[in-house]
This record gives structure tokens, C-alpha cells and sequence, in this order.
């Protein structure tokens, strides 16, 4: 089987639009024949990725890669980074503005829902150079 | 029970029903997305006084059956024509989302 490949290029600017990669990742993936379950992990954890990016970063990038065994998530960003990650990875934390928590978001799941969701989740950061967070989920 | 006889039953205001023969299966009540994102099962109804665009999405990767804003919410600009292009169900009732989650759980 061939890899299958997406990109997405994730506007930073733009809440309204913020999710369109994840439903498209979730389209594809059932596309694809991927059980129900997966593409709910996927699902979940291209989002809290997505909003991320749109909340902290000002946008960025995800790639998704589909092989036999496995989906790979890849999204980088050009943001501030994290200067705590353990802190960052507690259920609860969140830097997020008033604003943001006024839309429902900043509950300071987005990261732990990313690890809960994936088998592997890589998170390389750099403070004002930017985030690379790499998941893997296994078929 | 389909979304379209819960929405009947509970007198729902409809806002728009693109997938009106959706199976209920269980109801999760949240405002925070994430926390909604994690932890609502496919086929729940989802009570929230959210209203804008991102619950849609939400609804869509949770794969919830149908949205019911309530407290007398309404979604903001935008929000049902987007709804309607995703096949998501969305209502809203003026009681709060205790009243509602207690009516829509004495019908499963």
C-alpha cells in the first residue's frame, strides 16, 4: 500500500475556519476504511493541534501521513514555543486569554487530550522559535 | 429514537435538521470544547450555550447525533449554514441545559 499524504496549511488569523483540516483528515480517513475508533483519535488530536496553532501561533502547518500500520500527524508552527512543557501537559493549565475562554476553548486539555489520543506524541520546542509536534496513531 | 421525534417529544426549536433520522444513543453536556471534543461519545446529543462556528466542528469530529443549545441560546451568524453543509443537527431550548439533559435522558 502506498502512503497516503495530506497537507494543510492552518490560517492563524481565523477561528471561524479552525477545524476544517481535522473534518478533512476525518473524511479522508473513512475514505480510506479506518475503523470508527481511530479516526476518532485522529480526529481529536488534529483538532486540539489545529486550535492550538490558531490560539498560540498565529497558524502553521500539519501533515498527515496514512501507512498500513500506523497515521502520522505532523504540525509545526513558527509561535512563541512552550517554555514549560511538563506544565504545559497538566490537565487544567492554559495560557489562553479571556477571550479565548469565552469561546470555549483554553480549558487546558488541548495537550493532554493530544496524548490520551495518540500511541506516541513527540513534542519539540524551541521559546520564540516555534513547536513541532509529531503523533502517531496505530492502526 | 431519532433526533427529529426527540426534538418532537422535547418541543424543540429546530434550527436546522440536515440528518433528521439520527439515532440518540446517549446526551454529554459541556461548554468547554476540548473537554466536549474528549470525552462525548458518537450518537450523544450535546447541551451547550456555545453558539459560534466551532461547535460545529466539534460536533462533527465527536460525531455527535445533534447540538441543543439551550437557556434560549441562538447560534451566531454563520453557524446553521455551516451546519447544514456538515450534517449537523441543531436545536435550541429555552430551559437550562440541567432541564433538558434530565428530559432527554427520561426519553432513552
Amino acid at each position: 500500500m502506498d502512503v497516503f499524504r495530506l497537507h494543510f496549511d492552518i490560517d492563524g488569523g481565523s477561528f471561524a475556519s479552525a477545524g476544517n483540516a481535522s473534518v478533512e483528515v476525518k473524511k479522508t480517513l473513512r475514505q480510506l476504511g479506518v475503523s470508527n475508533a481511530v479516526i476518532r483519535r485522529c480526529s481529536i488530536a488534529m483538532y486540539e493541534g489545529e486550535i492550538n496553532m490558531v490560539i498560540h501561533a498565529d497558524g502553521g502547518t500539519a501533515d498527515v501521513e496514512v501507512y498500513p500500520d500506523r497515521i502520522v500527524m505532523v504540525l509545526e508552527d513558527h509561535g512563541p514555543g512552550i517554555p514549560d512543557v511538563e506544565l504545559a501537559m497538566k490537565e487544567g493549565y492554559s495560557t489562553a486569554t479571556e477571550q479565548i475562554h469565552n469561546m470555549g476553548f483554553g480549558a487546558g486539555m488541548g495537550l493532554p487530550n493530544m496524548k490520551r489520543s495518540s500511541d506516541d506524541l513527540k513534542i519539540e520546542t524551541k521559546v520564540g522559535v516555534g513547536t513541532k509536534i509529531t503523533m502517531v496513531v496505530r492502526l | 429514537m431519532t433526533v427529529h421525534e426527540m426534538a418532537e417529544k422535547l418541543s424543540l426549536q429546530t434550527i436546522c435538521e440536515p440528518d433528521p433520522d439520527r439515532e440518540v444513543t446517549g446526551g454529554y453536556t459541556g461548554d468547554l470544547l476540548s473537554w466536549v471534543m474528549g470525552r462525548a461519545q458518537s450518537g450523544d446529543v450535546w447541551l451547550t450555550i456555545m453558539s459560534n462556528q466551532n461547535v460545529v466542528a466539534v460536533a462533527t469530529l465527536a460525531d455527535t447525533a445533534a447540538v441543543i443549545f439551550t437557556e434560549g441560546v441562538q447560534p451566531d451568524a454563520g453557524v446553521r449554514e455551516l451546519a447544514e453543509k456538515k450534517d449537523v443537527n441543531l436545536y435550541s431550548s429555552p430551559d437550562h441545559s440541567f432541564a433538558v439533559g434530565a428530559k432527554v435522558a427520561a426519553l432513552l
